[in-house]
C-alpha cells in the first residue's frame, strides 16, 4: 500500500488529468471538424480517414473526463467546487452518481460524452456509408462539439477547485434526490443529443447535395434512438411530478417540459417523413427541413433551460452570460443550416408519384399536423417574453391555453392514424377495409357511449378519451390483422409472427399512443379527490373505499427528518392494504418535500399525502383517486418499445442490410 | 451558487396547495373557487396557478377569491377583481384582446396554411389523370380514341 501522501498526490494529478483530456479533446474536435471536411470536399481519402480515429479519441478523452468527475463525486473530494456545491458525505450512493448531472456543468459535461458517444458510433457502425458523407457527417458532428467544448470550459468548467476544501458540502437538492429524477437527464440528453446526428446528416446531405432513399434509411435509426430516448425521457418527468409534486399533476406547460416536447414532436414527424424518404423517394426537402429544425428545438430548449430567461419551475441554472452563449450557438448552426438549406433544398427532386388517397399523402397529414402542434407549444412558450419585449405587457400563457389549443392537434392525429396507417402506398383505397373500418368506428362509439352511461356527471373527456383510445389500439390491430393474409387462422399468426419487426415496432407504438390518449382522458375526467382535516383513529370516505389515519410518527432517513402517517385503506369492511405517507425535512438543504404513498393499480391509483399538523390537533390529509394513471406512462413505455422493435428490424441492421442491398448499408 | 440554492428553495418546494381550513362549507361555491384558481397564477411562483401553489400570497389571494364568491361575485367579477390588483400577468389563460391575437391565431393561421401547401403537394405528386378535370379527361379520352 502507499502511504497517504502519495495516494493524495496521485489523486490530485487525476482531477487535472480530466480537465486536460477535456482540453484535448477539444483540439481533437477541433480537428475532426476541419480536416475531413476539407478532405471530402477535395477528395482525399487521407485526409477523410482522419475523422474515424478521431471521434473515437475524443470519446475516449470525454469519457475519461467525466469518470474523473463521477470519481470526485464518489469519493466527495469537496476541493472541487462542483462537488462541494452539489454534494454531500451523508448522501445515499446513487444520489451521490447522479449528483454529477445535478446541475449545469456537469450535466453540461453529460451532454458532451452523449455528443462525443454519437459521434463516435457513428464513425464504428458507419461502415457502409459511401467515404465521403461520412467524413462530411461526422465533421458536421464535431463542430457541434467544437461549440460545446468552448460553452464548458468557457463558461462552466466542472473542474475548478477550490484553494481551501470544506469539510462537507451543501448536498445536492432533494427535490433531485429521486430514483425517476436521477435518469430522467440522462435519457432526455440522449434524445436532444442524439437529434445532432440527424442534424449532422441533413447537413452532410445538403452539403453534397444529394438525398436518396439511402440517406433516409441512414437517417432514421439515429432518428427513431432519439425519438426512442426523449420518449422515455419525458416519461420519468412525468412520472416523477407526479408522485414527487404531491397532488397528482403529471404535466403542467412549464417552459422546460415544453423545451423537450418540441424536440419529441418534430422527432416524430421526421420519423414518419424519413420512411416516405426511404419507400418512395419523396418529400425530401422537407425532412431535411425537419431535421434541422429538430437539432434547433433541442438546441432552443437547451437554451430555455440554461439561460432561465422563460422562467420555470426547475431550471436549476439561470444565468444570461451562458443563455446568450447558447443562443450564439443556436444561431449559429441553425442560420447556417437553413441558409444551406435555402441554397440547395431546390436540387432535392422528389420522384415518387402517388395518388391523394394514399400512405403518402396521410403521412404529410400526419406531419402538418405534427408540426403545427409543436409550433402551438412554442408560441405558447415565448410569447411571454414576445409580449413583453414588444408590446409591453406582461402576461402568462399557462396550462388553460395549451389545453385549449394543443389537444385538438391531438384528436386530429388519433383521429386520422387508423386510416393512414392502414392505407397502401402509392395508390391507397379503403373500399376493402370499409366494412373492418365501420366495426371498428362502431366498437369505439360503442365504447364510448358505455363510457358516458357509468360516469357520473356529463363531462365530454372521459368518454371521448375512451372512444380515441379504441380507435387508436383498435386500428392498430386491425392494421397487424389485414397483414396476416386471408387464409385460416393458424396460417394468419404464422404471417403476423413472421411479419417484419417494423411492422410490429408500428403497430406497437400507435397502440401505446392509443393508450397514453385514454389515460391522461380518463384521469383527468374521473380522478377524486379530498382534502380534510384528519384525527388519528378518524376514518373517511372518497368513492367507493374508505380511508383510516391509524397513527403518525416521527424517524430519521439517512439525511433527513420525517414525518411518516400510517393510513389504512378500506373497501367496506376489508382492509386492501395501508399506506405510510411522509413529511420529509433535508436539513444540509433546509428544505421540506412530500412524499405521497400511492397504490398502485391496473384500474386505478390511490394517492394519499399527509400534510402539516393543525393548531386544533389533528393532520390534514389529502387523499385522491386516479384512475387509470398508470396507462398514461404504461402508453409512453409501449412507444418506446416500439421504437425498440423497429430499430431490430433486420433492414435496419448491418450486415443483413449489406448482404441485400451492397451500396446501401444503414449507419446502425 | 448561494443564489441558485436560494432560488431552489423559493420556488421547487412541494406543492400543498388548497389546505383544509380554507375550503369553503357550500361544496358549489367551493368547486367554483377551485375552478376559477386553477386558472389564476400565483404571482410570486413559477408557472404554478395558486390552487396548486403553497406560498403565503397564494394561499392569501385562495382566501381573498373565496371571499368575493361569498360575497355573491360572479367567476367574471371574481377574476377581474383579481386582474385589477395583479394585472393580467395573474391569468393563466391570455385574454384573446389585441397582440394576444396573433398567440390565439398564430397556429390556426399556420395550420390553414400548411393544409393548403400539403394539397398543393398532394395534387402536384398526383399521377396524371387524377389531376384532370372531367372536361380535360373526356378531351383527353376523345383524342385518344380518334
Amino acid at each position: 500500500m502507499l502511504p497517504g501522501f502519495e495516494l493524495r498526490y496521485v489523486w490530485r494529478m487525476l482531477i487535472e488529468l480530466g480537465h486536460f483530456a477535456l482540453i484535448l479533446a477539444f483540439g481533437v474536435a477541433v480537428v475532426q471538424m476541419i480536416v475531413p471536411m476539407i478532405g471530402a470536399h477535395r477528395g482525399n481519402m487521407r485526409w477523410m480517414a482522419v475523422a474515424e480515429p478521431a471521434a473515437t479519441t475524443q470519446f475516449l478523452l470525454v469519457a475519461f473526463s467525466f469518470a474523473v468527475l463521477t470519481w470526485a463525486f464518489v469519493t466527495s473530494d469537496f476541493s472541487l467546487q462542483l462537488v462541494y456545491a452539489n454534494s454531500h458525505t451523508a448522501k445515499p450512493l446513487i444520489y451521490k452518481i447522479s449528483g454529477v448531472w445535478g446541475n449545469h456543468e456537469g450535466s453540461m459535461l453529460l451532454w458532451l460524452l452523449i455528443l462525443t458517444l454519437f459521434g463516435a458510433s457513428a464513425a464504428w457502425f458507419g461502415g457502409g456509408l459511401p467515404a465521403r458523407l461520412r467524413a462530411r457527417v461526422l465533421a458536421v458532428q464535431a463542430s457541434i462539439g467544437v461549440a460545446f467544448f468552448a460553452f464548458i470550459l468557457f463558461t462552466s468548467n466542472p473542474f475548478l477547485r477550490l484553494a481551501v476544501p470544506p469539510l462537507n458540502g451543501r448536498d445536492l437538492n432533494p427535490l433531485l434526490q429521486d430514483p425517476g429524477l436521477a435518469f430522467h437527464p440522462p435519457f432526455l440528453y440522449l434524445g436532444y443529443v442524439g437529434l445532432s446526428m440527424s442534424f449532422s446528416f441533413a447537413v452532410a446531405a445538403l452539403i453534397e447535395g444529394r438525398v436518396d432513399a439511402a440517406w433516409g434509411r441512414w437517417v432514421r435509426p439515429w432518428t427513431l434512438a432519439a425519438w426512442m430516448f426523449l420518449t422515455v425521457g419525458i416519461a420519468l418527468g412525468s412520472w416523477w411530478a407526479y408522485y414527487e409534486l404531491g397532488w397528482g399533476g403529471f404535466w403542467f406547460w412549464d417552459p422546460v417540459e415544453n423545451a423537450s416536447f418540441m424536440p419529441w414532436l418534430i422527432a416524430a414527424a421526421l420519423l414518419h417523413s424519413a420512411i416516405v424518404v426511404e419507400k418512395r423517394e419523396a418529400l425530401k426537402s422537407w425532412t431535411i427541413l425537419l431535421a434541422i429544425l429538430a437539432f434547433g428545438f433541442s438546441l432552443l430548449g437547451a437554451f430555455i433551460v440554461r439561460s432561465g430567461v422563460l422562467t420555470s419551475v426547475h431550471a436549476f441554472a439561470n444565468d444570461p452570460e451562458r443563455g446568450m452563449l447558447i443562443l450564439i450557438i443556436l444561431a449559429i448552426f441553425l442560420g447556417g443550416a437553413l441558409t444551406l438549406f435555402a441554397a440547395r433544398a431546390g436540387a432535392m427532386e422528389a420522384k415518387g408519384v402517388f395518388s391523394v388517397v394514399s400512405r403518402e399523402s396521410a403521412l404529410i397529414l400526419n406531419n402538418i399536423l405534427l408540426a403545427v402542434s409543436c409550433f402551438v407549444v412554442f408560441i405558447g412558450t415565448i410569447w411571454p417574453l414576445v409580449a413583453e419585449m414588444l408590446f409591453d405587457r406582461t402576461l402568462s400563457v399557462g396550462p388553460p391555453f395549451f389545453d385549449a389549443a394543443f389537444t385538438p392537434f391531438m384528436v386530429g392525429i388519433a383521429v386520422a392514424l387508423p386510416l393512414g396507417s392502414i392505407i397502401a402506398w402509392k395508390r391507397g383505397s379503403l373500399a376493402r377495409v370499409k366494412t373492418s373500418l365501420a366495426a371498428l368506428l362502431g366498437v369505439s362509439l360503442a365504447f364510448g357511449a358505455l363510457a358516458f352511461a357509468i360516469q357520473t356527471g356529463r363531462s365530454a373527456l372521459g368518454p371521448v378519451g375512451v372512444m380515441l383510445g379504441v380507435w387508436v389500439v383498435g386500428g392498430s390491430l386491425l392494421d397487424l390483422w389485414l397483414r396476416s393474409g386471408r387464409e385460416g387462422f393458424a396460417a394468419r399468426l404464422g404471417r403476423l409472427r413472421r411479419l417484419p419487426r417494423a411492422d410490429w415496432g408500428k403497430a406497437v407504438a400507435h397502440i401505446g399512443m392509443g393508450v397514453t390518449i385514454f389515460g391522461i382522458a380518463a384521469m383527468l375526467a374521473w380522478q377524486k379527490e379530498d382534502i380534510r382535516v384528519a384525527q388519528i383513529g378518524d376514518r373517511w370516505d372518497v368513492g367507493q373505499f374508505a380511508f383510516t389515519l391509524d397513527d403518525v410518527s416521527q424517524l430519521e432517513g439517512p439525511n433527513y427528518l420525517t414525518t411518516m402517517a400510517d393510513m389504512g385503506v378500506w373497501r367496506g369492511d376489508r382492509q386492501l392494504g395501508s399506506l405510510q405517507p411522509e413529511k420529509r425535512f433535508y436539513p444540509v438543504a433546509n428544505m421540506p418535500t412530500t412524499e405521497a404513498a400511492i397504490r398502485n393499480g391496473i384500474l386505478r391509483d390511490i394517492y394519499v399525502v399527509i400534510g402539516d399538523p393543525q393548531d386544533n390537533g389533528g393532520y390534514a390529509v389529502r387523499v385522491y383517486i386516479k384512475p387509470f394513471a398508470n396507462w398514461i406512462w404504461g402508453g409512453a413505455i409501449l412507444m418506446a418499445l416500439g421504437g425498440v422493435l423497429s430499430l431490430s428490424d433486420r433492414r435496419l441492421r448491418v450486415g443483413a442490410a449489406a448482404a441485400k442491398l451492397p451500396k446501401a448499408v444503414p449507419a446502425e | 451558487m448561494k443564489r441558485l440554492i436560494l432560488v431552489l428553495m423559493l420556488f421547487a418546494t412541494p406543492l400543498w396547495a388548497v389546505e383544509p381550513d380554507e375550503m369553503l362549507d357550500d361544496p358549489v361555491l367551493e368547486e367554483r373557487a377551485r375552478e376559477l384558481s386553477q386558472g389564476l397564477r400565483c404571482p410570486v411562483c413559477r408557472n404554478e396557478s395558486i390552487d396548486e401553489s403553497n406560498a403565503t400570497l397564494a394561499k392569501e389571494l385562495r382566501i381573498v377569491l373565496r371571499e368575493r364568491l361569498v360575497a355573491g361575485d360572479s367567476d367574471q367579477d371574481a377574476v377581474d377583481y383579481m386582474v385589477a390588483r395583479y394585472g393580467e400577468f395573474v391569468l393563466l389563460r391570455p385574454d384573446a384582446s389585441g397582440a394576444n391575437l396573433i398567440l390565439w391565431l398564430a397556429a390556426p393561421a399556420l395550420l390553414l396554411i400548411a393544409l393548403g401547401v400539403g394539397w398543393a403537394t398532394i395534387r402536384r405528386r398526383a399521377p396524371v389523370e387524377e389531376r384532370l378535370s372531367d372536361e380535360e379527361k373526356a378531351a383527353l379520352d376523345k383524342i385518344l380514341r380518334s
